[in-house]
């Protein structure tokens, strides 16, 4: 068993990104006044040169990293997912999708587990937001190791990337030694072909957990994790929709415009089957401790094996 | 710069607003008014100013130039046509279907075209960006942008021009052309955004202000802003919009409206008229 790293994947982004500038002299971090919060002010220790923060101007940020790629650097622009995704985005479409410049976005504290800051700072829609963007690659890793190679690919991708990190130390469930990162490849978590699970981002774990422990009571469902939610994997999808008939989506999103429209995009079209969906039911957070939050919001391994088993007892 | 030197520009100028009529008249579409305001500044920006090579248009160590006032591309294009980028004839062809010349500029497509633009308030972020890249280098290239006045009432210019005068962008030079209109009316009736220059003096930046189509202003404008050192600069051009074409002068409603036959007949000729002006003084 490898060792269990718990660690917000904010965190490992800002080491992966520090280890990766050490061999790659084009990277250029930018942050909007949140590089404490965001982790990018590890790089900035290191580095400081190589870092420019913008201030509370994220419209501006976007437009620097898009000049900055236009000049062959790689920038990283950050901030809180909101903010980013949310601010920018018609600056991220125009200046930085529709030329198709290599400028990677991550959007920091996503998700319900943004916690205490409440509704205006817990982002439900940069997914959604960011996969609408044509020749956007969505990146949305799950855990410490997965960031650490999902970052690398993502600086290595000549493109635009967004990617999500979340606030929260979570604990790793991927083992290092045998863990590969591919762009666009969804991964095998669990087999079983009484129902598919496909999950993404900070609550894969508790996927895991709720399949892991279904099992031991005869419920054997497939978890399938979708790191890459655009492109998305619709080999992996189609044949588990093929093979087991029944789908339920994870995620810390909005239902709408996230992994499981995603995924409904794919099997709507090649081979339709029940989705379920486990996620934000179209609605606004509030504040709490985020671990509280998970569990009222049903991102907690205790309802996904609920779901899971209502859906396969059907 | 000596007379013949300011006549050959001036020639250019001259049919830098050819194009742009030729253009938005086979276009159907398109916006003349700001194109002829602005036609002076690029003439001299690609003609006197820039290192640019247009048989090596993506030469990482050329000057850049981003047009943040994107929807004035047809006498850049123009511009760049007559400068060697691409054939003439791809101005007839503007805004339509598969058409390397897009309403607004898509630097993916268009040769010589360093940065996608058009929505207003974006272009000067973009430019910072390059002025930084070229900073963090060691490079000594510059980066120019022109930007409207009605545009500097966009928030995302002044968080650019904070972000310039903060890093000490000072081969980064702004030019404003001011002609004084946008859609809606004069841009003092709409959203007023004067005092211009105290508003970039108070950000940081030199500040010059000049006559827009006058080109030995133009030119000392970019003298002084090459000898700034530690801080931005802004030229405030006064110009004058739809330049050149008698009937659209100082008309709000030229701003993006296409001339139909006959306008464009008309247009074409009084420019032809001063071209062969101009020509016949060589």
């Amino acid at each position: 068993m490898a060792e269990i790293i718990t660690k917000a994947t904010r965190e490992s982004f800002g080491m992966a990104l520090c280890e990766l500038a050490k061999t790659n002299k084009d990277i250029v971090v930018l942050d909007a006044d949140l590089a404490a919060a965001t982790k990018t002010s590890i790089f900035k220790k290191e580095f400081p040169k190589r870092f420019r923060d913008c201030g509370i101007a994220e419209c501006n940020m976007m437009g620097v990293a898009a000049g900055l790629a236009a000049s062959g650097k790689i920038p990283v622009a950050a901030s809180f997912a909101m903010f980013a995704t949310g601010r920018a985005f018609e600056q991220i479409r125009n200046s930085i999708a529709y030329p198709h410049l290599n400028v990677k976005i991550a959007g920091s504290h996503a998700g319900i587990s943004t916690g205490e800051d409440g509704a205006t700072h817990q982002c439900l829609e940069d997914i959604a937001l960011m996969r609408t963007l044509p020749g956007m690659v969505v990146l949305n890793p799950a855990d410490h190791y997965e960031m650490m190679a999902a970052t690398k690919a993502a600086v290595e991708y000549k493109g635009p990337v967004y990617i999500r990190l979340g606030r929260l130390a979570i604990d790793s469930f991927n083992d290092p030694d045998t863990y590969k990162f591919e762009l666009g490849k969804g991964i095998t978590l669990h087999e079983g072909n009484d129902v598919a699970v496909i999950a993404t981002g900070l609550v894969v774990n508790e996927a895991l957990k709720a399949v892991r422990e279904l099992k031991t009571q005869g419920i054997n469902a497939r978890l399938i994790n979708i790191h890459t939610i655009k492109p998305i994997d619709e080999e992996i999808i189609i044949k588990a929709a093929k093979e087991t008939g029944r789908i339920i989506t994870v995620e810390e999103h909005n239902i709408i415009g996230g992994l499981a429209d995603a995924v409904c995009q794919v099997t709507s079209a090649k081979c339709p089957v029940p989705v379920t969906r486990i996620g934000v039911e179209d609605k606004f957070g509030y504040s709490g401790p985020a671990k509280e939050l998970l569990e009222i919001f049903g991102l907690c391994k205790d309802n996904i094996a609920k779901v899971i088993t209502d859906v396969v007892k059907g | 710069m000596n007379s013949k030197e300011e006549k050959q520009l001036k020639i250019l100028a001259c049919k830098s607003r050819i194009g742009a009529i030729l253009g938005t008249y086979n276009a159907k579409s398109g916006h003349p008014g700001g194109s002829l305001s602005a036609a002076d500044i690029f003439t001299y920006l690609y003609f006197k100013e820039m290192s640019v090579d247009p048989k090596n248009p993506d030469d990482p160590y050329r000057d850049r130039f981003v047009l943040s006032k994107g929807h004035c591309c047809p006498s850049l294009y123009a511009t760049l046509a007559l400068k060697g980028y691409f054939q003439w004839s791809e101005l007839e062809k503007l805004r339509h279907v598969g058409a390397m010349l897009q309403g607004h500029p898509d630097m993916k497509g268009t040769p010589g075209i360093d940065m996608s633009s058009g929505s207003l308030g974006q272009g000067v972020s973009a430019a910072c960006g390059m002025a930084l890249a070229a900073k963090l280098d060691n490079n000594n290239y510059r980066v120019y942008t022109v930007l409207g006045d009605g545009e500097c009432e966009e928030g995302q210019v002044w968080e650019s021009a904070m972000f310039a005068s903060h890093n000490k962008l000072d081969n980064l030079v702004i030019i404003v052309d001011q002609n004084g209109l946008q859609i809606d009316g004069p841009v003092e009736e709409v959203c007023g955004i004067e005092p211009l220059d105290k508003k970039f003096e108070s950000f940081g930046f030199k500040v010059v202000k000049i006559d827009g189509h006058n080109f030995a202003e133009i030119e000392n404008a970019f003298i002084t802003a090459k000898e700034t050192k530690g801080q931005p600069t802004a030229i405030l051009a006064k110009t004058i919009k739809g330049k050149g074409v008698s009937f659209m002068e100082n008309q709000v409603g030229w701003h993006g409206t296409a001339p139909n036959k006959e306008q464009f007949e008309q247009a074409t000729s009084e420019l032809e008229a001063e071209l062969a002006k101009l020509e016949g003084e060589c």
